[in-house]
């Protein structure tokens, strides 16, 4: 099977669940298993060639400029940790249907768990490292889901909330680690930089991309100082405790290290980091392990001595105690799943996690007892479990480093002493004793369902134990060989003789019981001591996080909008000085153009009525009036300076914009009063002046220089009648160059005109529909409102103005015009009917709804631009052709008009509806309605008279 | 020419920004307009100041000399900047008018009871506080 499906496999079984789930919880179970028995079988295919060496992979570019590929990869370490994902997935599948209760959204579980089983295989058998982030990333988050699951503890959602907030942030920093790895490396694809040994190690850069990946990793194994997380992490459902911490999430950082071994160890660096940040987690969580009252608890701080316990033979940096990191990675995945299945039960069945309220259940609950007791005496080391071999082998790396690291000897046999204490705890002080009368439940085994995958994993606890060579040989020879890039062909041995692995071995048994024995004072004198809580710390932190971000938000944004606005442009022109006083500019290459009479006049015009518009921008028509004139004379500067298409588009918005304007005037208040003080206004003018300043100089600095870069226009002014077969370079651009950018465009222009219909649509109902109903309206109006002489000229003018459209529209190709500027043509030809003649008379004379003909316009415009597929070129690649017609000379027909027409039709109706919309309003405030298309409106001379 | 056109694009700007600082709905509209041609002109004059040479094709020969053309992609740009401008406008003048309808004032600021937010004392989204919330 294909790299790559085994990683879908999980995906596509995480849509199982939410489909099956109404037909029980079983048949959803199943579906789940199923597909990872699949993904599992597939994986396991492939076995034979990787005990040969071999390296499966899949390859398929997906974004390869910047070379990101879906690059998969199967080798022993793929093979060793997609074993242990998927084998223990499929036992925790089983397991959950049978611990959740009937109350639980199982689907919902199930999706979660199958998409997190997908980002971890995803993880482990990417060959690409940005690939691998992606993964790396999922895995963040589809774990929130799954410890949140229980959304309605707290426990639950702040420990979700907790994990998310410290393996993200660790993602962060490894996202930049490996950026940096991937430079260095010159590829960013594993196989390549697994190569890249020494021009990485002799790299500059080589330890800040070791710390920054090694924080990613450290935060996701949960290694100090971030093993804060991992604990309360334990909010989750049982099965997730079991999954997360024992095969899955947090081994995803120890494979990472694994994966980036041959690379990265050997280095002081390395050693240093690695191995002390592993001692140290390893002695710190034994220790708070054998002082947890909560069985999930002592499990978690187990967990995180373990990783601490490989974390540290990674970073030891020889190949036999990468042997050794590997081994104990099986052996750790077995008996800790476990051991979680287990709590599980007792939880399930006595309803407590409390150790002090457990005990004496070994008659109650033999088969959990026999389990249990297999699996804690293989985490303590006890022979001939698995879990002795591989602490032997830790040991016995330990003893054997030089002379100035002979501390991490003792260390670490301080750490397994702890480690016997804490796994004898589990099994004397909840399984042993005598039996109580006050178990919150009367507890019975439970069902085979339940205890068939722990017991599944106590059989091979004691099998790799006894058989080491026969069961787990081939793995760990298959993925230490992987890891360290040299065949490894270990032998594992119960009995190695007596040596000093093996006294230490003792020392720490018998350490362990004695830890056992004294624990109650030991215990009493623990819960006196100050200690510092990791959460409160975490809290904390977080908390000053957020107020120190709300402050800042509050008072740059405290419901004033000037304030925000002030703020923003003040910002801007903050950036923009730096930027100008910073960079360079170039040479003042361009001369300046004379100045000629009329343009001249024309900037006159300009400057006046802008002036004027602040002026007298309170009398709100008078504004409206000069913001026209504004806005002729930016249409004349088009004009003026070779851009005939953008002359006519302004002024045509132009019209279009101030006719908006008046009907929304029609309800707003006629003047704007003065609320401001005179020192905020002159605060306000002078920010104004800065930025008028300032982007004034900007205008005149480009204008005076020459193209920094080559411009691309070349291309299209060259390739506009070749490619495209029109002459009118810009409409070319618009429909065929960047045919895709226009077509967004007229898409969000669809949208906002339908946005303004729903909100039209709000304001026709509830208490601003009562309003509109009760409406008085400030002025007199007119009582001619259908001015005779308007009506009769609008409808002779109205087929020459529709004349013109199409002929805009028709010779856009070739001259200035097109689909945008006759689109506005023709709304304005359709707008001054409803104006002059009034809107029910248009509007009965008008078949179309303005709705269909933004969607025929956007579907005109997909419709060409699919076309192009069934040629076999990409979406919007047009064609053109020129014809000839009895009668009519030579013309041409492209693609592109059709695409035109699309751009056509969705400005009309944008127009339309929005000034419609506005109409609407006019209408429901009580605006009679003219049966005739030319009357006198008596209705305001009525209601005075009726005063 | 060029100072011309940029003490223009200087003071349409000036003029815009002063208008959105303003208090009241309808000035803010037209302080966008007037910013939106301020933009427009500066993203045109982008492509440089050239008179009497429009983008549109003399010859077909598909070989452009330099200086026989302007360079038209700022066109093409602003072109469909200024009708989606235009939606833009169209949209906050029916905010505007919505608002004023419904709340019957056309102030932009939130009003001083809302902005007063609940000092934060904890990060645990304790049950109490997701009744408030």
């Amino acid at each position: 099977m294909s790299p790559a499906l085994i990683a879908m496999l999980p995906f596509i079984g995480a849509l199982l669940p939410g489909l099956l789930v109404r037909s029980g919880r079983s048949v959803a179970a199943t579906a789940c298993g199923t597909t990872t028995l699949v993904a599992l079988l597939g994986l396991l295919l492939h076995s034979p060639a990787i005990m040969r060496g071999e390296v499966i992979t899949a390859r398929f570019d997906w974004l390869p400029m910047i070379q990101l590929n879906a690059n998969f990869r199967i080798d022993g370490l793929a093979l060793l940790f997609g074993i242990l994902i998927l084998g223990i997935g499929l036992l925790i599948i089983t397991y959950a249907r049978f611990y959740l209760s009937r109350k639980d959204p199982i689907g919902k579980f199930y999706t979660y768990l199958m998409l997190f089983q997908g980002a971890m295989i995803g993880i482990v058998l990417s060959d690409n490292i940005l690939l691998l982030l992606i993964f790396w990333e999922l895995t963040s988050l589809s774990s929130f889901l799954l410890i949140g699951y229980w959304r309605h503890l707290p426990a639950g959602r702040q420990g979700a909330r907790m994990a998310l907030a410290v393996t993200g942030s660790g993602g962060l920093a490894m996202i930049a680690g490996m950026l940096i790895l991937g430079q260095i490396a010159g590829s960013y694809d594993i196989s390549d930089i697994l190569n890249a040994r020494e021009a990485i190690q002799s790299s500059p850069h080589y330890t800040t991309a070791l710390v920054l990946i090694l924080i990613g990793a450290f935060t996701k194994s949960a290694q100090f100082p971030f093993h804060f997380w991992l604990p309360h992490a334990m909010a989750a459902p049982t099965p997730v405790s079991a999954y997360l911490h024992s095969a899955t999430m947090v081994k995803a950082g120890l494979f990472l290290m694994a994966r980036l071994w041959p690379v990265l160890a050997g280095t002081e660096q390395w050693f240093w980091i690695v191995a002390t940040t592993g001692l140290v987690t390893m002695l710190l969580g034994a220790v708070i392990a054998a002082f947890k009252d909560d069985l999930k608890a002592l499990l978690a701080f187990s967990t995180v001595s373990h990783l601490g316990l490989i974390t540290m033979l990674l970073g030891f940096g020889t190949p036999e105690a990468a042997v050794a990191a590997v081994f104990h990675i099986i052996n750790h995945a077995t008996f800790k799943a476990a051991l979680f299945m287990s709590a599980g039960i007792i939880d399930h069945e006595t309803h407590t996690r409390s150790i002090a309220r457990l005990g004496g259940l070994r008659r109650l609950m033999p088969i959990t007892f026999a389990i249990g007791t297999i699996a804690a005496l293989s985490m303590a080391g006890i022979p001939p479990l698995n879990g002795f071999l591989s602490k032997e082998m830790m040991l016995y790396e330990a003893s054997h480093l030089e002379q100035a690291r002979q501390g991490f000897m003792v260390v670490a046999t301080i750490a397994a002493l702890f480690s016997v204490g804490y796994s004898l705890r589990f099994i004397f002080h909840v399984f042993l004793g005598p039996q109580r009368d006050d178990y919150p439940h009367h507890p019975h085994d439970p069902g085979f369902g339940m205890w068939a995958g722990p017991a599944l994993l106590a059989a091979l606890v004691i099998l790799i134990g006894l058989f080491p060579n026969t069961m787990a040989g081939w793995l760990v020879d298959a993925s230490a060989s992987a890891v360290t890039g040299e065949v490894q062909n270990s032998d594992i041995y119960l009995w190695h003789g007596v040596n000093a692995a093996l006294i230490m071995s003792m020392i720490a048994i018998a350490g362990g019981a004695l830890l056992l024995r004294l624990h109650s004072p030991l215990l009493a004198a623990w819960e006196a001591a100050p200690r510092p809580e990791a959460k409160t710390i975490f809290d904390a932190l977080v908390l000053r996080l957020v107020r120190g971000g709300r402050a800042l938000t509050d008072n740059l944004t405290n419901g004033s909008m000037p304030r925000a606005l002030a703020a923003f442009t003040l910002a801007t022109l903050f950036c923009g000085g730096l930027a100008w006083y910073t960079g360079e500019a170039g040479p003042v290459t361009r001369p300046m153009l004379p100045i000629e009479v009329v343009p001249f006049i024309g900037w006159l015009l300009a400057i006046i009525a802008t002036g004027c518009m602040v002026f007298f921008h309170r009398i709100r028509v008078l504004a409206l009036v000069l913001i026209g004139i504004v806005g002729l004379m930016v249409s004349a500067f088009f004009a003026y300076f070779s851009a005939p298409d953008l002359a006519l588009t302004q002024i045509s918005v132009e019209v279009v914009t101030v006719i908006l304007l008046l009907l929304a005037l029609n309800f707003l208040p006629k003047r704007t009063l003065t609320d401001t003080p005179s020192v905020r206004r002159g605060w306000d003018a002078f920010i104004a002046t800065l930025a008028g300043l300032g982007f004034g100089g900007l205008t005149y600095a480009i204008l005076r220089r020459d193209f920094a870069f080559p411009t691309i226009s070349d291309y299209q002014l060259a390739n506009s009648y070749k490619g495209g077969g029109g002459d009118n370079v810009v409409n070319v651009i618009l429909v065929d160059f960047r045919g895709y950018d226009t077509f967004g465009e007229i898409t969000v222009l669809g949208i906002a005109a339908i946005a303004i219909f729903a909100l039209t649509q709000t304001l026709l109902q509830g208490r601003s529909s009562r309003r509109l109903r009760n409406w008085v309206h400030e002025q007199r109006r007119a009582g001619d409102r259908h001015p005779l002489m308007l009506v009769i000229a609008t409808r002779v003018i109205l087929p020459i103005s529709l004349m013109v459209g199409i002929y805009i529209f028709l010779r856009g190709h070739n001259l200035p015009g097109g689909g945008f500027i006759a689109g506005l043509v023709v709304a304005i030809a359709l707008l001054m009917q409803y104006m002059a003649s009034g809107y029910a008379w248009a509007q009965d004379r008008q078949a179309l709804p303005y709705h269909a003909l933004i969607g025929a316009g956007v579907v005109a415009a997909s419709v060409t631009g699919i076309g192009a597929w069934f040629n076999g070129l990409p979406f919007l690649t047009s064609a053109f052709g020129y014809f000839k017609l009895p009668f009519i000379e030579e013309f041409e027909l492209a693609t592109a008009m059709g695409f035109d027409l699309g751009v056509f039709l969705c400005v009309v109706g944008a127009v339309m509806l929005a000034l419609n919309s506005l109409s609407r309003i006019a209408r429901h405030a009580g605006e009679t309605v003219n049966v005739k298309p030319m009357d006198i409106d008596l209705s305001d001379e009525q209601t005075r008279e009726a005063q | 020419m060029e100072l011309l056109v940029a003490s223009a694009v200087g003071a349409m700007t000036a003029a815009g920004i002063y208008l959105i600082l303003r208090l009241r709905s309808f000035a803010v509209v037209l302080g966008m307009t007037m910013l939106t041609y301020a933009i427009n002109a500066f993203l045109f004059a982008s492509g440089r100041l050239v008179v009497h040479l429009p983008p549109i094709l003399r010859d077909h020969s598909g070989t452009v000399p330099p200086d026989t053309y302007t360079d038209p992609l700022p066109q093409a740009l602003v072109l469909t900047a200024i009708v989606i401008s235009f939606g833009m406008t169209a949209v906050v003048v029916m905010m505007a008018l919505g608002a004023f309808i419904e709340g019957g004032d056309d102030h932009i600021n939130m009003p001083e009871n809302d902005r007063i937010m609940p000092p934060l004392k904890t990060i645990d989204d304790s049950p109490a506080e997701d009744e408030t919330a």
